[in-house]
């Protein structure tokens, strides 16, 4: 059974200069356990369709369509409905962790609100839980670390905390909005790893959000690749590499520098697959 | 062999900063070593790539070279003069010849300038005699040469995207046809579609004009791909320095065969196997 089932999911926001729209009719499906890559840049609406699915379009979003989770459709629930699924069911990471977690809360308030308020847990069950999930993402001494503040975090570490904070309700499903995208590349390639090899251990699927093709090329067996809010090619990641169908995507995957491979002149994306080109 | 247009020596500079773990009643202060004696040569016509983790000094050094920031102490020559011991006056005109592009296009133009009064006014600080009409025909000139429609002139930051920005940001670097051009991660906040043509056009323009470029990212693979020679630094140090073939292919310091490992390449195959060398690294240790 699919975990999630997108059909004809549009976005669409009231601007005071008429109706922008963000995404549109796109569908998609997602098994247990498994890794979907959005792929696009900035403007393509890959976020703002990620946002529509927990519920969390700001309040001009209108999103329209079906988006099923294991069979039941949660697109536009009431937010009471909506908050059972949120966390418990699926939860969300963000680019910048520092933004996401609330600096005046200890990391062990933080991590046991979620419990406290989710699952019911006493406070001293809820801190037993917490220091165990800092140990799964491996931040180290967890036991005495929870009490520090967000700011004695270091970026990566800070996006330890917000997996591990993620993570604390056992989600069937993670959806990680450009999660390294703030981060250095050598704490990149470790907070990558570790998602995976969490996924692995929870069982959890995941849709990764992301501008970086190498991103996508570690970590995902299946591409959706979106421009202007819609989808250019959905296909699975290792044909998608090979063959790719669609011209923004080739341009996408030759317009990046590779350090294993030399050219003269990079590559630009060609526009030409828009009628009348890009304005 | 000839000689190098800049040449950096020893260069360090460190910033007191509060030091909280020492406690007692009034603050006291320690040394943070944002760079800490970084020494190099750049020649004319030449491409240094600069990389390194964030608040590893790049920026910094970039800076301290021309006086952004006060360096501790060290030399950088420049056409065989130490510009750390010029006068305000003589410095002044050492800028016409050293430029700087910056990271945040929008954020790095004046919003309340037209794009045409923004690369204009180096040309008011550098040419005091040139007259307005000559000074608005070399915008438009300029304008033209970094792929922007010369019509443009009389708009303002907001109403370009951040590609065109980023061209604007290069043609007041340009404009006083300098002989070296300090450029602080020009491409970091771009879409990859963008980062390749403002790349291209870089690259085009450093042929052309034979300028010398010190290219600083954290992206090692565009670095390669612009830079002659890249200089790695690491909490302040220069820990590798070499030409762009040497560093990426025989990596010495630990330091740089951790990031080149850590940069994912896009292959599914390729980037599938080294995630299993990582795992099985981090399994042995």
């Amino acid at each position: 059974m699919n975990i999630l089932d997108v059909k004809n999911l549009s976005v669409k926001f009231d601007t005071p200069d008429g109706v922008v729209n963000a995404v549109n009719d796109v569908s998609f499906s997602l098994a247990e356990g498994k890794t979907l890559a959005i792929v696009g840049e900035s403007g393509s609406g890959k976020s703002q369709s990620a946002f529509s699915i927990l519920g969390l379009l700001p309040k001009n979003g209108h999103a329209a369509g079906s988006v099923k989770y294991m069979g039941q459709e949660i697109l536009n629930l009431p937010e009471a409905e909506m908050n059972r699924y949120r966390a418990n069911e699926i939860a969300m990471i963000f680019q910048d962790p520092m933004t996401s977690l609330n600096p005046y809360m200890r990391i062990s308030k933080q991590l046991s609100e979620v419990l406290i308020h989710h699952k019911g847990l006493s406070k001293a069950e809820a801190l037993k839980e917490s220091i165990k999930m800092l140990d799964a993402v491996q931040i180290p001494d967890a036991a005495s670390r929870v009490h520090m503040y967000p700011h004695e975090f270091s970026g990566g570490m800070r996006q330890r905390v917000m997996i591990a904070m993620s993570l604390l309700c056992r989600p069937k499903l993670l959806i990680a909005d450009e999660p390294t995208t703030a981060l250095d590349v050598t704490v990149q390639a470790e907070i990558m790893d570790l998602l995976i090899d969490l996924q692995e251990d929870f069982g959890m699927a995941i849709i990764l959000i992301t501008h970086d093709m190498g991103i996508v090329a570690g970590s995902c067996e299946e591409t959706l690749v979106m421009f202007g809010g819609n989808v250019m090619e959905y296909r699975p990641t290792l044909d998608l590499f090979d063959n790719p169908q669609h011209p923004y995507t080739k341009g996408l995957l030759e317009a990046v520098p590779r350090l294993d491979q030399d050219v003269q002149t990079l590559s630009t994306v060609s526009y030409d697959f828009l009628e009348g080109g890009k304005s | 062999m000839s000689e190098p247009i800049l040449s950096v020596k020893d260069m360090k500079v460190w910033f007191d900063v509060r030091d909280d773990a020492a406690g007692g009643i009034f603050p006291k202060t320690k040394k943070l070593k944002a760079v800490d004696g970084v020494t190099f040569d750049l020649m004319p016509g030449e491409t240094l790539g600069i990389v390194g983790e964030s608040g590893c000094g790049k920026s910094t050094l970039a800076r301290s070279i021309i006086r952004l920031v006060k360096a501790t102490s060290g030399e950088a020559v420049w056409m065989g003069r130490d510009l750390l011991s010029l006068s305000d006056a003589d410095m002044l005109a050492v800028r016409k010849d050293i430029q700087m592009i910056f990271q945040d296009p929008l954020a790095s133009l004046n919003p309340r300038m037209t794009c045409g009064e923004i690369i204009a006014e180096p040309l008011k600080t550098h040419f005091k005699g040139m007259g307005k009409t000559e000074r608005r025909e070399k915008v438009k000139a300029m304008l033209e040469k970094v792929g922007m429609d010369p019509s443009q002139i009389n708009r303002y930051p907001h109403e370009f995207s951040g590609g065109q920005c980023q061209r604007i940001g290069i043609a007041r670097a340009l404009i006083t046809n300098p002989k070296l051009i300090i450029c602080d991660e020009p491409v970091s906040a771009l879409d990859v579609s963008v980062q390749a043509q403002v790349v291209n056009l870089l690259m085009a323009l450093q042929k052309e004009l034979g300028i010398s470029l010190l290219f600083i990212a954290h992206d090692l693979s565009v670095v390669k791909h612009i830079s002659d020679r890249i200089m790695v630094l690491y909490f302040g140090n220069v820990v590798e320095i070499g030409t762009s073939q040497q560093v990426i292919e025989q990596p010495k310091h630990a330091y740089t065969q951790k990031l080149i490992a850590s940069i994912p390449i896009p292959d599914p195959r390729k980037e599938m196997a080294r995630r299993k060398v990582r795992r099985a690294e981090r399994a042995a240790s």
